[in-house]
């Protein structure tokens, strides 16, 4: 029973990704495109050498990390919408740290610079966590408020007191950061590519955080506070607190993705690093069903989509925004897939349309074999 | 809106309906005619709310035939229903609570919606024409948020006449209301019913042997019994109902009472709206014995029982239990000096509705060495855990890993009680235990409460029904408007005197006794 459930479930958010592939596909229609050559090219070119494979972990790194925060905020009953912020607050603070130590050995400065863009990330949060906890200050608002507080302190960092010297002296002024020292690159796995240690941080997250949200008492109680706060306060859990350690978790995650960033992609903190991955990640937490289970292979999927669209973009001419119309209509089809699921009475008026439809097939189909 | 003519006769044969796994309804055959009011019993899940559904055309039965007036009929939505006359009162009201009561019925009246401007004064109106007719007081102006529960009933009742129905579906429609209010709408419904036809759904057998004139019992899917009122017994029916004799459990009194283990001393708490709800007042409960508190809901019950769970602030007053005064104490440390709570809102308060049956045996405990070891969980040792439970609480449930908030409100409930008896308490307050649930939970969670009474743990029952609190009491206070009215021996109790009590007036037998006096068997004595 249990199991025809998820067989079910699956096969209706099948469905309706399908519906949304169909619909995009309508859009690159009227744009003149050609909706099957840019589904190829989306779908398999990414995958056709080692270094679109790779190409694709390094962008699902940062996805499955900031997913992980999403994850662990929403199944504790706050929706944070920050975590673009928080990346931004990540990548300064590990930035500054591996600066500020430039001969440190790699065994203290790569841990203290990724510490240091987790605890970022994490205080970046945790203002939201604190203001809803203590003042019944709606997340949303406040999430994205702070996100363009942070996006302002990004600028002006890069801009200002964290601006490559050299770039004022000798170069073209672009706005980024001194190159970090390597003591604080994160390793490449494959040599020649860009994929790097983080791929195994990412992955141990994953575990680490479906550990604590299912087989931790603290878990326990945050999934309580989230799931049904009256009978959390009721048993005697603090709601309230559980909303800061989901907020400085969630913010933490994010801080740790901006600081993964910079460690072992660009080496430096350069404007734009975050590419909306703040954004993407809800995405990919909502399609991967707030579980990390599901969240690393819908993480590898969005990365094959901003890939895909980078080539389409290349080789199909179609612009790679394509791929922000695909993910909003996939969280649309999303969403609509959940409440009908949750409202049987839109599932028995399906079936009975599939039912009539599927009897007036099979006439058909005995009409013209008579 | 056109009705073709008015309905006189709705004949249902061998409905039958399939669900995944569940034969919800089994070759159901009904009739009803204009004139009459046909009871529909049957426990939770007998399927009695699907059948309905088929007859409103929100689902499609499987096999069977829906006949209105001697002419088979096929709806495919509620719309259809009402086109032929058929309409229905759902037990959880359907109104939306920032507008008015003419608002809402224009929401349903599309002949009242022309191109850029909404007939409101049609719809008053109209309501105006139908509450006079069937003698339902309904102000049309007035905003849902305004009404009583009772008020908003008489609101679902004009709504749905005016939109042509006269044959009413009334599922559950007392689960929410007063006795006062039962009693009203009953009276009114009798009044009605020589013009419609009338289908009531209930478990409430006194309001069926009241209103209905036959009746017809469902479990499992089936009809199982067909007949005239007049002619049945409410516990002959209560027996066909649940397919076993019902006798619910009577206190037998003479159990040894213990020393006071809670005792209230001029307890004064604040509701929602910031007034002083409980304004003083004294209480003392003892081991071992259970300690009715009846009264019309709306006296302070839930404050009073919020503050002693810690769920809501005192603002002076005393509550000491076991040597320790836990006002304003938080949850957590109420429930570890040992105090049991079965909350009104068992939905949402009770349990945690998405989390399956043995995540919310553990609700309170989680965090003991039994169920956890070093900050994780122990997962055998919680599956065996609810096993137990589900075995000892009769906990009708597939599985332990479904998810509570898809069992019935009886089977919630058996949840929140196994939980909150297999901790151990030393005290336990339980509000509207059975509210709403079906005799056969009713009979099992009444024998539960007695045997933890004979255990030595102290009871405090707030009910608002009168037959249980008498049923199960030693003693029984009256509440009224935030104070102990009155506490007397249930032995001495009657429906009268309580009845007469809860109204807020002076007690008949004991000349002189005033509302202001400090009740009897207040902590001081």
């Amino acid at each position: 029973m249990n199991r025809n459930k998820i067989l079910y479930s699956g096969a209706i958010i099948l469905a309706v990704t399908l519906i949304a592939a169909l619909l995009v596909a309508l859009v690159l229609y009227s744009i003149g495109a050609s909706p099957l050559a840019t589904y190829k090219t989306i779908l398999t070119g990414p995958l056709s050498d080692l270094f679109g494979v790779t190409e694709v972990l390094v962008r699902s790194v940062p996805l499955m990390l900031v997913a992980l925060g999403i994850a662990i905020s929403f199944r504790s009953g706050i929706l944070n919408i920050g975590a673009e912020g928080q990346i931004q607050m990540g990548v300064i603070a590990s930035t500054a740290m591996a600066l500020a130590m430039p001969h440190a050995p790699k065994a203290i400065l790569l841990p203290a610079a990724l510490m240091a863009g987790a605890l970022a990330g994490a205080l970046w949060g945790g203002i939201a966590g604190w203001l809803k906890a203590k003042l019944q200050v709606n997340e949303i608002l406040s999430t994205v408020m702070l996100n363009y507080i942070a996006a302002q302190v990004y600028t002006f960092m890069l801009r200002g007191p964290m601006l490559d010297p050299n770039e004022l002296e000798t170069g073209s002024g672009t706005p980024q950061s001194m190159r970090l020292p390597e003591m604080a690159f994160l390793d490449t796995l494959v040599p020649g590519t860009r994929i790097h240690m983080g791929l195994i941080l990412a992955l141990v997250a994953a575990l680490l955080v479906w550990m604590l949200l299912w087989k931790t008492t603290l878990g326990y109680r945050m999934r309580t506070a989230g799931a049904g706060a009256k009978a959390a306060r009721y048993a005697g859990i603090p709601v309230e607190r559980y909303l800061i350690v989901a907020m400085l978790m969630a913010g933490g995650f994010a801080g740790l993705a901006g600081a993964v960033e910079v460690s072992g992609v660009h080496h430096r903190a350069i404007e734009g690093i975050s590419s909306g991955y703040g954004f993407a990640g809800i995405v990919v937490a909502l399609f991967g069903a707030l579980h990390p289970g599901g969240i690393v292979p819908s993480a590898v999927f969005f990365g094959i989509l901003l890939i895909g669209a980078d080539m389409t973009q290349r080789s199909a001419s179609v612009p790679a925004n394509m791929v922000l119309v695909l993910q909003g209509v996939i969280i649309l089809s999303i969403v609509s897939a959940q409440s009908f699921l949750r409202n049987p009475y839109a599932q028995e008026r399906f079936f009975r349309w599939f039912a009539r439809f599927s009897a007036s097939a099979r006439k058909a189909g005995k009409g013209a074999q008579s | 809106m056109t009705a073709l003519e008015p309905i006189s006769e709705l004949k249902l044969e061998g409905i039958t309906k399939r669900f995944p796994g569940v034969l919800a309804c089994d070759g159901i055959s009904l009739q009803v005619r204009r004139g009459e009011v046909l009871a529909l019993v049957g426990e939770n899940g007998a399927g009695k709310t699907t059948l309905m559904n088929i007859i409103m055309g929100l689902y499609r039965p499987d096999s069977g035939t829906i006949h209105v007036n001697g002419e088979e009929v096929h709806f495919h939505s509620p719309g259809d229903a009402y086109a032929r006359g058929i309409g229905m009162v759902h037990q959880h009201f359907m109104l939306v609570p920032n507008m008015t009561v003419a608002e809402n019925l224009a929401l349903g009246l599309k002949e009242l919606h022309h191109f850029m401007n909404l007939d409101i004064k049609g719809a008053a109106k109209r309501i105006r024409e139908v509450s006079e007719r069937y003698e339902l007081p309904v102000n049309p102006d007035a905003y849902i948020w305004q009404l009583s529960v009772g008020e908003q009933q008489r609101v679902e009742l004009v709504k749905t006449l005016c939109l042509g129905a006269r044959l009413l579906i009334l599922d559950e429609p007392t689960s929410a209301l007063t006795p006062q209010e039962t009693d009203d709408l009953i009276v009114r419904l009798q009044r009605m019913a020589s013009e419609l036809a009338i289908i009531f759904i209930s478990h409430k057998l006194n309001e069926v042997k009241a209103l209905s004139d036959r009746v017809s019992i469902l479990r499992h899917g089936a009809v199982v019994f067909n007949g005239q009122t007049a002619n049945h017994e409410p516990s002959e029916l209560a027996a066909l109902m649940t397919g076993h004799d019902v006798v619910l459990p009577r206190n037998e009194g003479s159990g040894v009472q213990g020393e006071a283990l809670l005792s209230v001393q001029n307890l004064c708490v604040r509701g929602d709206r910031g007034n002083l709800v409980l304004d003083g007042l004294n209480l003392e409960l003892r081991a071992g014995e259970v300690l009715g508190m009846a009264g019309v809901s709306g006296n302070g019950q839930r404050e009073f029982a919020d503050a002693l769970a810690g769920l809501r602030p005192v603002e002076s007053g005393q509550i000491l239990f076991g040597g320790k005064d836990l006002a304003n104490c938080t949850p957590r440390e109420i429930i570890h000096a040992g105090m049991g709570y079965v909350p009104e809102d068992r939905q949402t308060e009770g349990i945690v509705p998405s989390f399956s049956v043995k995540d919310n045996l553990i609700l309170k405990d989680f965090a003991e060495p039994r169920f956890s070891k070093m900050a994780f969980l122990r997962k055998k040792e919680i599956d065996s855990n609810a096993e137990a439970l589900k075995e000892r609480f009769d906990i009708r449930c597939p599985s332990t890993s479904t998810a509570t908030g898809s069992l019935s409100g009886g089977n919630i409930q058996k949840v929140i009680l196994a939980r909150e008896i297999s901790r151990g308490p030393k005290a336990l307050v339980a509000v509207y235990p059975t509210r709403g649930i079906d005799m056969g939970a009713q009979e099992f969670i009444h024998e539960q409460l007695l045997a933890r009474r004979r255990e030595g743990i102290g009871i405090l029952l707030i009910s608002e029904e009168l037959e249980e609190v008498m049923n199960l009491s030693d003693r029984i206070a009256v509440i009224y408007k935030g104070k102990i009215l009155k506490v007397l021996p249930a032995v001495e109790a009657t429906r009268e005197r309580l009845g007469i009590l809860m109204a807020g007036l002076a007690d008949p037998d004991t000349p002189g006794d005033a509302q202001a006096e400090v009740p009897a068997g207040a902590a001081h004595e």
